[in-house]
């Protein structure tokens, strides 16, 4: 068991199995087929992300470096929030980038009873100790425990 | 983050609850990124970057028609990104129902909350806003609240604007408040050069192929390019903006680059040179094998990779007037040297909507149509991002559209051969 501090985006607290992305997440790239096509699992479109392509994002605590691609993300990220379709949290080793700062802090704002924890700058050894299927829980103060 | 009295007071609700939210987001996105106030956003207009009735987005338009109800609207006038459907774009009968009864069932919608929240005309759809004919150029130093890639890289580094890479929504939330969070590209600091990239090409560089590189390289850092001079001359130009316009997509879409600066063209650069570079910037040098490399190294996603192309676009992002002129010489004088009279895949030019009926007005309308060319306001990878044509053999001299779409990148001269002469 490991512990790592990070900086809190959004509050709240979560445990979730990891779901694990070395490079950035591509949120409508990702996001964009479950959206559209109605996969209530959020199975992640990206051909180009080798390590999240086809796997189910809902309720896993996605750990990422940052996010990528059009500047659509933070809405895109906020759609995946409405629809229920979001992970259980987002955990970032970088600082956040501002897409998807921008989709945290919107779903936080304009949505009503939803909930995804949100942690940055938890550095490159949490993404470097982090594995797929490996149970993390996020405290309210922004520390996240991988187990 | 310091508040003035009267954002406060917004803030605590004096507005309504909306306006309060819309206040709320504002703050939170700028103590997100250290932002130490709110600064007035002094643009003339706005510029949103969705523009498409994708059904997927109703929390989008729930939003959107909560701001109305609330009368909580853009106080500016905004353009906002290109169409995603033109009837004149050749598709088949199913996209057609794909397009219009499935994906952008919504657009008629979504074009009456944009009128109502504030767009500009009803031609207003343009990732290009700013070429002259769409009427939404900022002025040097302007405070900017908008969201395309490609938009804000162009209006920061050669108009000398100032805005963030920001996200869809987070745009119209700084027109509605008048304010943005002062942080990143809107501060001295921000826009200091973290890279110096030393261009040593022996011809000048494809310009979307340059910015992928650079792009890649540097992801959102800011660079400080040399050694265009020989190529650009000193001057903005008709032909140099158009050459950044393309340039600055391919960085911000390749990596985020939200702002660049060339060694004595661009307006900062201009008038601060080497000051504007950090201090222990690093050094990246690009020669024609460096970019070769990097145009090797593009993935091609086509399930046949010999497929014949079946679709051709030029104009992520849209066209000028003068690229729309000198592409209909190039495509003329392509189809006479193979003796063709017509373009052999089938072929769709893109620009703004403002441009083109500009355009349509100059004797170059009918010889472009005349080799067969489409000439269209759509956006292209609105066109591309569903299964279906997901699956085509698209072709492109756009970086933009290869990195978002299936598209496959080649450079101009070599689309300009596939699409007089034929061949893969």
């Amino acid at each position: 068991m490991r512990e790592f501090k990070g900086r809190v985006i959004a509050p709240g607290t979560v445990t979730a199995p990891a779901l694990v992305s070395h490079g950035g997440l591509n949120t409508l790239a990702s996001f964009q087929k479950a959206l559209q096509f109605g996969d209530k699992k959020a199975t992640c479109g990206d051909q180009n992300n080798p390590d999240l392509y086809g796997k189910e994002m809902l309720g896993k605590a996605l750990c990422l470096p940052q996010t990528i691609g059009s500047t659509t993300g933070g809405l895109v990220l906020y759609c995946a929030c409405a629809m229920e379709r979001q992970p259980a949290c987002m955990l970032f080793s970088k600082p956040i980038d501002s897409l998807a700062a921008a989709g945290s802090i919107l779903a936080s704002v304009w949505l009503d009873g939803v909930s995804m924890p949100v942690v940055d700058s938890l550095g490159d050894e949490f993404l470097n100790y982090v594995k797929e299927g490996m149970t993390i829980t996020v405290s309210e103060n922004g520390t996240v425990t991988v187990n | 983050m310091y508040l003035t009295p009267e954002q406060q007071a917004i803030l605590d609700g004096s507005k309504g609850e909306t306006m309060a939210k819309v206040m709320k987001t504002l703050v939170m996105y700028g103590e997100t990124f250290g932002a130490g106030k709110l600064v007035p956003v002094t643009s003339e207009y706005n510029h949103l970057v969705t523009s498409f009735g994708l059904k997927m987005m109703g929390p989008v338009f729930d939003l959107m028609q909560q701001l109305i109800d609330a009368g909580a609207i853009s106080q500016q006038k905004f353009s906002v990104d290109p169409r995603p459907v033109d009837k004149n774009v050749p598709s088949n009968f199913i996209m057609n129902i794909v397009f219009n009864m499935f994906m952008y069932s919504k657009q008629e919608d979504y074009e009456k909350q944009l009128a109502a929240l504030g767009l500009m005309n009803e031609d207003a759809f343009s990732c290009a806003c700013y070429l002259d004919q769409m009427g939404n150029k900022p002025k040097k130093g302007d405070i900017l609240s908008w969201a395309e890639s490609s938009a804000v890289v162009y209006a920061n580094s050669v108009l000398g604007a100032r805005c963030n890479r920001n996200s869809g929504i987070m745009d119209i939330m700084g027109s509605i408040a008048g304010c943005v969070p002062h942080f990143g590209l809107l501060t001295d600091e921000g826009r200091k050069a973290t890279w110096i990239v030393k261009v040593q090409c022996k011809k000048k560089p494809e310009a979307q192929l340059l910015g992928s590189a650079i792009g890649m390289k540097v992801m959102e850092d800011v660079p400080f390019i040399t050694g265009m001079n020989e190529w650009l001359g000193t001057e903005l130009n008709d032909d140099n903006c158009a050459y950044l316009k393309d340039f600055g997509a391919a960085t911000a879409s390749n990596g985020a680059v939200g702002l660049y600066h060339i060694e004595n063209l661009t307006p900062e650069a201009k008038e601060q040179g080497a000051g504007l570079i950090a201090e222990g910037a690093k050094v990246y040098v690009i020669d024609d094998a460096e970019l070769e490399r990097v145009k090797n190294n593009y993935p091609v996603v086509w399930k046949d990779k010999d497929a014949t192309p079946k679709l051709c676009f030029i104009g992520c992002p849209h066209m000028s007037m003068q690229q729309l002129k000198d592409w209909t010489v190039r495509v003329e004088e392509g189809l006479k040297a193979s003796g063709k009279t017509k373009v052999v895949i089938p072929t769709v030019f893109t620009t703004a909507p403002a441009v083109k009926k500009e355009f349509e007005k100059t004797e170059y309308a009918a010889r472009l149509k005349a080799t067969g060319v489409v000439l269209s306001y759509i956006c292209p990878l609105m066109y591309m991002n569903n299964p279906l044509a997901g699956k085509m053999p698209v072709i492109t001299c756009s970086n933009k559209l290869r990195t978002y779409t299936t598209a496959r990148y080649y450079t101009e001269e070599e689309i300009l051969v596939q699409i007089t002469k034929g061949g893969k």
